[in-house]
């Protein structure tokens, strides 16, 4: 597969299942390997963008793509894996328009940066809100109400 | 002629043709019967309050239903579903915009207690933020169980003291 020529070194693992592709890279070298998907093989579509905290795993965070190809109805999934405790990776808004709200998302309940994104504030949550809910470490009861008393 | 006689007379002549109540029990009375509901509606919660509005239901028979989508032209503020912390600002801005006097029906288990959300994100009752006449249970409500608080939220209304001057 070309992008295992290409980028052998940013490649940590890979498996299929029924036919549709994971790979398992380096959160830094997401753009390069994005652009190699979209330009040479095809997989238009950015169907979705999430993450994953492995808390006390390390590397602990992941940031999972799903692309497809809507030629081939080929799917590939994309896990790329940050260690940072303020993971950081390149945006793909320049690539894909859609990822934009998807990091903001991300960046809202996750903490992960995404490097070059043209607006990167809360989206689900006010700006007032202090940390990142989704991640493993925030207790999923803290409140933090902007009006009335703390329950 | 006895001392009450002129009264009598009056009895007489009047006889069937007036009721005599007190004032703030005639205003209750009007007001029971003309609730201006402000539906703030945000989640599953509000399927069952269009299927309770609708034809099956009619709400309207209880002359209580009567949607406005303004604070200011509505007195009976409906909670309908779950309000987040982000939201919960807004249900205030409209609660303190409404006419006085004011009633709030806190509708289902969201509403009234957070429901099945105990997260970060979710009010744990809407009687914290302000106050609440009347708990609709259920999640969500059967429309019986609404008919019933819209039963209870008129009899409140028409036993509250009457503000009106
Ligand atoms: S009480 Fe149940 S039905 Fe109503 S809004 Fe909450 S979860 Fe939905």
């Amino acid at each position: 597969m070309a992008i295992e020529k290409r980028y052998p070194e940013a490649i940590f693992d890979w498996h299929a299942d029924h036919g549709d592709r994971t790979l398992v890279i380096d959160g830094d070298r997401l753009l390069d390997i994005a652009r190699l998907l979209k330009e040479e093989m095809g997989y238009n579509v950015l169907v979705d963008l999430t993450a994953v905290d492995y808390l006390p795993r390390k590397p602990r965070f992941e940031i999972v793509y799903h692309f497809m190809n809507l030629e081939t109805k080929a799917r590939l999934r994309l896990r790329a894996q940050s260690d940072d405790e303020h993971p950081l990776v390149p945006s793909l808004t320049p690539l894909w328009p859609i990822a934009d709200w998807y990091e903001r998302e991300v960046w809202d309940l996750f903490g992960v940066k995404f490097d070059g994104h043209p607006n990167l504030k809360r989206i689900m949550l006010y700006e007032e809100f202090k940390g990142h809910p989704l991640r493993k470490d925030y207790s999923k009861t803290k409140r933090q109400p902007l009006v009335g008393p703390q329950n | 002629m006895e001392p009450n006689g002129h009264r009598q007379d009056i009895a007489a002549v009047l006889k069937g043709q007036v009721m005599t109540t007190r004032f703030d029990k005639l205003l209750g009375w009007g007001r029971k019967y003309s609730m201006f509901v402000y539906p703030f509606v945000t989640a599953c919660c509000g399927m069952e309050y269009m299927s309770v509005s609708a034809s099956h239901y009619d709400l309207d028979r209880f002359g209580a239903a009567f949607p406005r989508f303004s604070p200011r032209q509505s007195d009976v503020l409906w909670v309908v579903g779950t309000i987040s912390h982000k939201l919960a600002p807004l249900l205030l801005n409209v609660y303190e915009q409404m006419t006085e006097p004011k009633w709030v029906v806190s509708f289902g288990a969201c509403a009234s207690c957070g429901g099945p959300y105990d997260n970060y994100a979710t009010v744990q009752g809407i009687d914290t933020i302000l106050p609440v006449d009347i708990y609709i249970a259920g999640c969500p409500p059967r429309p019986e169980a609404v008919l019933d608080g819209v039963l209870k939220l008129q009899d409140l209304i028409q036993k509250s003291k009457q503000p009106w001057k």
